[in-house]
């Protein structure tokens, strides 16, 4: 049942990997690669369980902590066009 | 007892694997960004919550289904943190959503 379940994961990383390329909007392509990062923490986790080598799980536990930063990083360049500008000035949050 | 347990852990990983397909499917046929964010939402809450409890039926009640628990929490609590932020900033960048007209 793993091998099916990886299949079908492996499958939807595919098909979100497409997504992110035929996108329209940055917003769409940022929205694809955050399906991504959060399809790919199930993949490690269904792979350490195939693999019968479970300590896989610390790397997805750090690979959703990763992409979380990842989005909110790329999210904030693309709304104030820079990475270190203070959002304190438009008394505006960064999330 | 076991065989049985197997059995439905299976069974929610691959309900958990379709659902993550189907949310992806809606990403593809919607309308609207923001109509795509809210379908994208299916893949982060039953798609995670399947996969991983059926996990952790299959693991039992160890360290490592307190780490799944804890891959859980995490994905739980930062990926709304993320489409909100996502759809905030779409809305700053000029996306408007796709409201149904009026008929005058």
């Amino acid at each position: 049942m793993f091998e099916v379940a990886t299949y079908m994961i492996l499958f939807a990383m595919l098909l979100s990997l497409i997504s992110a390329i035929i996108g329209e909007t940055v917003y769409d392509k940022i929205l694809a690669v955050n399906i991504f990062g959060t399809i790919t923490v199930l993949f490690i986790a269904l792979f350490g369980f195939l693999t019968e080598r479970p300590e896989f799980l610390d790397i997805a536990l750090v690979y959703a902590l990763i992409n979380f930063i990842a989005t909110i990083a790329i999210l904030k360049f693309f709304e104030y066009g820079d990475m270190g500008r203070s959002s304190h000035i438009n008394e505006e949050s960064d999330i | 007892m076991s065989s049985v347990i197997n059995i439905l852990s299976g069974v929610l990983i691959i309900t958990g694997a379709l659902a993550i397909i189907i949310g992806l499917l809606g990403v593809f046929r919607m309308p609207d960004f923001f109509t795509r964010l809210h379908a994208a939402s299916v893949i982060d809450t039953m798609g995670t919550m399947l996969i991983i409890v059926g996990l952790m039926l299959y693991s039992g009640f160890n360290l490592v289904s307190v780490k799944l628990l804890l891959v859980m929490i995490f994905i739980l609590i930062t990926t709304p943190a993320a489409a909100q932020a996502l759809a905030k900033s779409a809305l700053h960048g000029g996306l408007k959503p796709a409201l149904k007209e009026k008929k005058s």
